[in-house]
């Protein structure tokens, strides 16, 4: 039973009448173009269980947030699909209870949470994030969750303990992404163990104060804010502290394009593609992309001497 | 009006312009999904690749089908490609980079699968510019030599598109494969091929 906290009203509970304006006047440019009757979308339906006992953080934004049926609707979940819609399409079928979360390899007390141990264990914070995608479009989304660092501190990382690995559900059962071999499955990612514990880091449990939608990968996922949002490892299965700096899936796919760091950075370049600038999702204009995603005063000294051009 | 409507030549034409219709209505609708500027992109894109394979496919056809007067739909054909290439051209331009020519201009030069798709769209314009019969009468054999820049500006394309995919490259390789496939049935051993398909096929009826 989780304990309701007498909380002053959620930003993420009022519908921000902003965001749909805007959403219109950039539907009517799309409009005036395809010459077509410009017309807004119905108010976005949240379906989802709300989760108690959120507060709210220090971590704000003062940007709009993408709407909800945006953040829902359009993502990058390849164990769903490659498609951007396939996620919301076809995640009905992962099943987030009975789930657990191993905590393992260079600690001293190893720990298996399951899911509703994990909403309790320390307390849930809302927090609006920028999440930039390597592609060049971004979102801003209220988060649900609480810093990485509490788990990990409860597991006591040993002196050997040098670097952190996700590892998501592998099903192809419950995940019919994974039948092709588009990534290799399971899916993995890894930080350093200092951006590990930065604070900014979380493992989100929710979206817009309700229970993380299996799309956006249920029932929890890691957010690190100022790298690429594919560093953001979902549906998190299992955790290893370990020495050696571990192969992510995205670089094991593509080590020239797909670096260990993946931090959001306007001067370098995809090989591809430029980073310059982002598209945030629901704007007509292009904005430009800011250092480490604008969070550079708060993570930049993790990276002090270090060549970014090298460690992408 | 009737002669009008019976004409199939009218027909392909509102086909082809179906593409462009869904587009308008999904923009009206909000039906364009949370990034309308990339579903436009992909979709002009999608249907120029599209355009050209039909375009290509008619001589094959003609060949198989023995029906010559299929050779009257290729110039339409090849025109709306031209058609969605330009749209495509224009979201670039217009929604993607809302005319920053200066970033348009290192794209074209620093990134490689927009350097491919712009040199396919350049190619295209000549093709466009003599596609009128006065042109092909002033232009003669060389309208021809002229004309089969449209089987490297279909491989540009191919191209284009599979270097734009982050990882899977399933549809950009089904297109490569059609488009392979439709340029092989231009070589002596295709053409061959397709004249050993054409008997099997007409082995039951009496030949025309």
């Amino acid at each position: 039973m989780l304990i309701r906290q007498p909380e002053p009203l959620l930003p993420s509970e009022i519908t921000p009448p902003e965001i749909y304006r805007e959403r219109r006047r950039f539907m009517q440019g799309i409009g005036a173009l395809a010459a077509g009757t410009a017309l807004g979308t119905p108010d976005d339906a949240h379906a989802g269980l709300k989760l108690d006992g959120v507060r709210a953080s220090v971590y704000k934004l003062d940007e709009a947030r993408t709407p909800f049926r945006e953040v829902t609707t359009y993502n990058n979940f390849y164990e769903f699909g490659t498609g951007k819609g396939d996620p919301a399409e076809n995640a009905g079928s992962l099943r987030t209870r009975p789930w657990t979360l191993a905590i393992e390899g260079e600690v001293r007390k190893p720990k298996t949470w399951d899911i509703d141990a994990l909403l309790k264990l320390a307390p849930l914070e809302e927090r609006v994030y920028r999440m930039r995608c390597v592609e060049g479009w971004s979102m801003v989304i209220p988060w649900v969750g609480f810093s990485l660092a509490e788990l990990l501190r409860r597991a006591e990382p040993t002196s050997k303990a040098r670097y952190v690995e996700f590892v998501s559900l592998n099903d192809p059962k419950q995940m019919p992404g994974q039948r092709s071999r588009v990534l290799d499955w399971p899916y993995v990612e890894g930080l350093r163990l200092d951006e590990a514990m930065h604070p900014l880091t979380l493992m989100a449990m929710g979206l817009y104060g309700e229970v993380l939608p299996n799309q956006n990968g249920a029932p929890i996922r890691l957010v690190v804010p100022w790298k690429y949002g594919f560093k953001s490892a979902k549906s998190i299965v299992k955790i290893r502290l370990v020495e050696k700096q571990p192969v992510s899936s995205w670089t094991k796919a593509n080590p020239e394009e797909y670096g260990f760091y993946s931090n959001v950075n306007p001067q370098v370049d995809h090989p591809r593609w430029s980073q310059a600038k982002e598209r945030r999702i629901g704007e007509f204009f292009k904005r430009d992309t800011l250092m480490f995603n604008g969070y550079a005063s708060q993570v930049a000294r993790l990276y002090r001497g270090m060549d970014l051009k090298k460690y992408y | 009006m009737g002669a009008v409507l019976r004409n199939p030549k009218l027909w392909v034409f509102v086909i082809c312009l179906l593409p462009l219709a869904r587009l308008i209505a999904l923009g009206g609708s909000g039906g364009l999904g949370a990034n309308p500027i990339e579903f436009i992109t992909r979709s002009t894109g999608t249907w120029t690749l599209v355009g050209l394979i039909l375009t290509l496919s008619i001589t094959p056809l003609r060949r198989l089908s023995g029906r010559a007067d299929l050779v009257r739909y290729r110039r339409m054909l090849g025109l709306f490609s031209f058609f969605y290439a330009c749209l495509h051209f224009i979201t670039y331009i217009w929604l993607d980079q809302f005319f920053d020519l200066g970033a348009v201009a290192r794209d074209i030069v620093k990134r490689p699968f927009i350097t491919v798709g712009f040199s396919a769209f350049v190619l295209l314009i000549p093709l466009a510019a003599t596609s009128t019969h006065a042109m092909m009468r002033r232009l003669g054999r060389r309208w021809q030599t002229l004309h089969r820049l449209v089987y490297p500006i279909a491989l540009l394309a191919v191209v284009h598109y599979l270097w734009l995919v982050k990882k899977d490259l399933t549809e950009p390789l089904i297109y490569g494969a059609v488009v392979v496939t439709l340029l092989a049935l231009r070589l002596p051993w295709g053409v061959s091929l397709i004249k050993v398909a054409r008997r099997g096929v007409g082995s039951g009826s009496p030949a025309k």
